[in-house]
């Protein structure tokens, strides 16, 4: 049986509602938040929105490459590489994350619901024109070189390139 | 007025976002006005493709369902 659900009835298509632009602040490098975010970011770029995320502070550990290891020059930022490492594939579980065992189980589960994973949706997000651009401030002082980064970034840039861009219809600090 | 549908996009069992991410990347390879046939089984998308189609300007001409599949047709603005 099919049934057919009511389209909204005019006799033109409805002009576009809003097609200004979309910035998130990805501070937060928590799985759970870089998740929604690249989820929101994947689809204002297929509603044909201008779309940036500036990562900034542990949302920058997203951008630096899966295969990078350990980063930095001095102990303590390689310290914090070792304790908080780099790459999307890396991105742990704000809670529940059981040493890792949380986050395989969320991953199975995404997999069963055939949710794309951050990596595709970082991928997807790229492949849309998403512009990625990572924060310069907290590139210099966690020790991250634009060679840690992934391809196909932006170049590094400071806060108020991100105020210009809030400029823009609507800004999220994930 | 008929509406000759380009491809069909086989997105059954995919969740959100997919079904609209690649529905949108689908278009970009389409000439204006040509029209896609996208299968689906997300009940979400049901909304969700309204609400696109609505804040893109691409016309849902059809959206209907036949047990678990979703279907619609978009023609690209």
């Amino acid at each position: 049986m099919t049934t057919t659900f009511e389209l909204p009835r005019t006799e033109t298509p409805p002009e576009p509602k809003k097609t200004g632009s979309f910035t998130i602040i990805a501070w937060s490098g928590d799985l759970d938040k870089i998740w929604p975010t690249l989820i929101l970011a994947t689809t204002a770029a297929a509603s044909g929105r201008p779309t940036s995320i500036f990562f900034t502070f542990w949302g920058l550990f997203a951008l630096v490459r899966n295969d990078r290891g350990i980063t930095g020059t001095s102990w303590m930022q390689k310290m914090l590489a070792f304790m908080n490492r780099g790459g999307i594939a890396n991105v742990k579980l704000s809670k529940m994350h059981f040493a890792g065992m949380g986050k395989a189980m969320m991953m199975s589960l995404a997999k069963k619901y055939n949710v794309a994973s951050p990596q595709e949706l970082l991928e997807l997000a790229q492949d849309a024109g998403v512009r990625l651009i990572p924060c310069q401030m907290t590139m210099d002082m966690m020790g991250l070189k634009r060679e840690d980064l992934i391809a196909g970034i932006e170049e590094p840039v400071g806060a108020a390139t991100v105020i210009a861009l809030a400029e823009g219809d609507t800004t999220l600090f994930i | 007025m008929s509406v000759t549908v380009t491809r069909t996009l086989d997105l059954k069992g995919l969740s959100c976002p997919l079904p609209i991410v690649k529905t949108a990347k689908a278009l970009r390879e389409l000439a204006a006005g040509e029209a896609v046939e996208v299968l689906a089984t997300d009940p979400g998308s049901v909304k969700d493709f309204a609400a696109w189609s609505h804040t893109t300007g691409n016309e849902l001409l059809e959206s209907t369902q036949d047990g678990a599949v979703y279907r619609f047709v978009i023609r690209k603005k």
